[in-house]
């Protein structure tokens, strides 16, 4: 009982914590709050019995994503156009409103929260449950599953981080020609698009 | 607001936060150690691991100053490591192959498929780790070398 | 109220997550404003994955004796992996947004439209 509670309590500040990002106007105050509304899911995992994915959420979310949405506001502005909004707003609540309406219509025929009949529950999870500390010897299921049973697919997942990385020092890196080359570009170049 | 201490700019007049940091980042990579070789028995893994001592390196990168960081550790020794990890990952697969079992089958490795499944989840999970930690400090640093530029 | 219905309360918050999310994404013109949206809708997927591996009464899937009841954890597994994915691809969302910054002095939509309209 007490972990619904936990659950609900949790949920509503993240809605209420989620719905302060969107109306505010100061990016900083937003990028923060955005860190506060991982950190609050992390708690969420963790209370749903995921420790594995609330540590990371935790490092990531609200560590790392909140050091890089700020170090992109110090080199962009940090404040957001206060202008009224604009066209098709309405059309545009109409859509995510149906998107909602729609999903929420979908988990009538989900199986309730924490059911243990659920057919989630009842096809390869057992098989991970009971055999893995047996044929891998390994006390975490989450860690013999990522690493074991789908070592393929995780190897695709470091692949992506890579990538990323990679397209990140495409787009940004300077370091690679050490800072010399660094005094030229930059944001001279406002208005002139020479590429296009 | 928000221009002072974000970035690179080493904040050198702010000796609570320096003293702090300088207390706070040996315990945390010592945590991220902890999280990377226990992660067989408690929550963890490479992926939170590498994440965790990224994050001290970054936070290092902060207090002192990105200069600081990349003397620490090299840009040009994290790409190796990035590159590393991703390598040893796949290397692990293909020492798999070798053996004789399939694609990352750990089991063939040794001669008890259990042990053989420790060793290939641990050098994976070190490969995850490696891959994780350097992309993330190299994500900060190209971002934080953008903004003194 | 049903008993049925209430029993999917965690999924209907996680949607309302995902709403928010999708709204910021599509009506507003700023671009790190649409990063934080995109973040806020995929957390919210990251919560329906776990409350659907969630079972009542069960532990976290780590072997521990005299425990029978584990959480499911195969959600557990690709919401884990997809969470750092997901931080590098929004370090690439960012790193574009930056260049963007560079190359046309504003992150607003409306006024890189402008000055693409112009140029």
């Amino acid at each position: 009982m007490i972990e619904h509670l936990l659950v609900v309590v949790l949920l509503a500040f993240l809605a209420a914590t989620a719905i302060a990002v969107i109306r505010l106007s100061n990016l900083y105050a937003a990028v923060m709050l955005f860190g506060i509304y991982s950190l609050l899911s992390a708690s969420l995992f963790l209370v749903m019995d995921a420790p594995d994915v609330a540590f990371t959420e935790a490092a990531v979310g609200a560590g790392i994503a909140t050091v890089l949405m700020l170090t992109t506001l110090s080199l962009a502005s940090d404040r957001e156009n206060e202008k009224p909004l604009r066209r098709g707003q309405p059309l545009k609540l109409v859509v995510v409103a149906v998107t909602g309406l729609a999903l929420a219509w979908g988990t009538l025929d989900l199986p309730g929260y924490g059911d243990p009949d659920a057919p989630a529950h009842s096809h390869v999870a057992p098989r991970y449950i009971e055999d893995s500390p047996r044929a891998i010897g390994i006390d975490n299921m989450v860690t013999s599953i990522l690493a074991s049973y789908r070592g393929f697919d995780t190897l695709g997942e470091v692949a992506v981080i890579f990538t990323a990385g990679l397209g990140v020092m495409l787009l940004l890196g300077r370091t690679i020609s050490s800072g010399s080359r660094s005094k030229s570009g930059g944001r001279k170049h406002g208005g002139s698009k020479s590429g296009d | 607001m928000g221009e002072s201490t974000v970035g690179a700019s080493p904040v050198t007049n702010q000796p609570v936060l320096r003293v702090t940091a300088k207390v706070l980042i040996p315990l945390i990579m010592l945590f991220a150690l902890y999280v990377q070789f226990h992660g067989d028995f408690s929550p963890g893994g490479g992926f939170q691991a590498g994440v965790i001592f990224g994050s001290a390196v970054i936070l290092y990168g902060l207090v002192f100053g990105e200069q600081r960081a990349a003397r620490a550790l090299p840009p040009g020794l994290l790409r190796w490591l990035a590159c590393g990890g991703l390598l040893l990952y796949g290397g692990v697969g293909l020492a798999c192959i070798a053996s004789g079992g399939a694609f990352l089958e750990y089991g063939i490795l040794t001669e008890n498929p259990v042990d053989g499944q420790h060793l290939g989840i641990l050098l994976v999970e070190v490969g995850v780790g490696l891959t994780v930690t350097s992309v993330m400090v190299t994500i900060f640093s190209v971002f934080a070398g953008r903004r003194q530029a | 109220m049903d008993p049925i219905l209430f029993e999917r309360y965690p999924y209907w918050i996680a949607i309302l997550l995902m709403m928010i999310g999708f709204y910021t994404l599509i009506s507003r013109g700023n671009l790190i404003k649409q990063v934080v949206g995109l973040n806020i809708f995929q957390t919210s997927v990251f919560i329906l994955y776990i409350g659907l591996g969630n079972v009542e009464g069960g532990a976290a899937p780590i072997l521990r004796a005299g425990t029978d009841v584990y959480s499911n954890p195969l959600p557990h597994v690709l919401i884990l992996t997809s969470i750092v994915v997901g931080i590098a691809t929004t370090a690439l969302a960012l790193g574009l947004v930056v260049r963007i910054r560079e190359a046309y002095g504003s992150i607003e939509e409306d006024e890189i439209r402008a000055k693409d309209a112009d140029g």
